[in-house]
C-alpha cells in the first residue's frame, strides 16, 4: 500500500466526516494534506496540526514520512 | 568536549526564554540546508522579524530534546515569547493573514 494511502486511511479515522486529501509532493515520504473537519472550529493553528499529527505521529518518529504539509480549514 | 543530554536541554530552554524569537531549523539562515527551514526564514525575515537561530543538524540530540521539550515532531519550529507557534506551514499562512508581523514586534 502507498504511503499516501495509508495516511489517507489513518487520517480519515481521526476526522469523521472531515475532507481529508492526501498527496505526495516530492518522492513518496514528502506528503501534503488539506483537511476540513468541524473538529478544527475554534482552535488555535498549533493545536490544529497537533491533531493532524496525532494519528500519524508513529510514522513521523520511524521516519516514513519525511515532511508533512498541513492546510487544516474549519467548516 | 562531551556535551552531555541535560547540557543540551538547558541551552534549548535558554534559547526559547533568552530570545523572543527563536528558530530552531536545518541549517542556518544564510544557509539553509531544507527548503522548509528556508521557507520560514523568508517569512520571519519578511515580517521583519529580529530572531535567533539554532541549527540542529550538528547533533541528532538536539532534534530529539527540541521535540521532547515542545511536542512537536519536525523541524523548523519557531516559538515567540517562550511558546511554540508553530513549523512552516503555520508561520507561512502567519506571515500571510499579517499575524506574524504582529507577533514579532519588539516589546515597546
Amino acid at each position: 500500500m502507498q504511503l499516501s494511502d495509508q495516511v489517507r486511511g489513518l487520517l480519515e479515522e481521526a476526522f469523521p466526516g472531515g475532507d481529508v486529501e492526501v498527496w505526495p509532493f516530492s518522492g513518496d515520504d514528502h506528503l501534503s494534506t488539506r483537511i476540513r473537519s468541524e473538529r478544527f472550529s475554534g482552535l488555535t493553528l498549533i493545536d490544529q496540526h497537533r491533531l493532524v499529527y496525532a494519528p500519524v505521529q508513529h510514522l513521523l518518529d520511524d521516519g516514513s514520512i519525511h515532511a508533512l504539509q498541513i492546510k487544516t480549514e474549519a467548516p | 568536549m562531551i556535551v552531555t543530554d541535560d547540557q543540551i536541554r538547558e541551552e534549548i530552554t535558554k534559547a526559547i526564554t533568552e530570545n523572543k524569537v527563536m528558530l530552531f531549523m536545518k541549517g542556518t539562515p544564510d544557509f539553509p540546508r531544507c527548503g522548509f527551514s528556508a521557507r520560514t526564514v523568508q517569512a520571519l525575515q519578511m515580517a521583519g522579524a529580529e530572531f535567533a537561530a539554532i541549527d540542529i543538524l550538528p547533533d541528532p540530540r538536539i532534534r530529539e530534546q527540541l521535540s521532547a521539550h515542545s511536542g512537536w515532531p519536525t523541524v523548523p519550529q519557531l516559538f515567540v515569547d517562550g511558546e511554540l507557534v508553530g513549523g512552516c506551514d503555520i508561520v507561512t499562512e502567519l506571515y500571510q493573514t499579517g499575524e506574524l508581523g504582529r507577533m514579532v514586534q519588539p516589546a515597546a
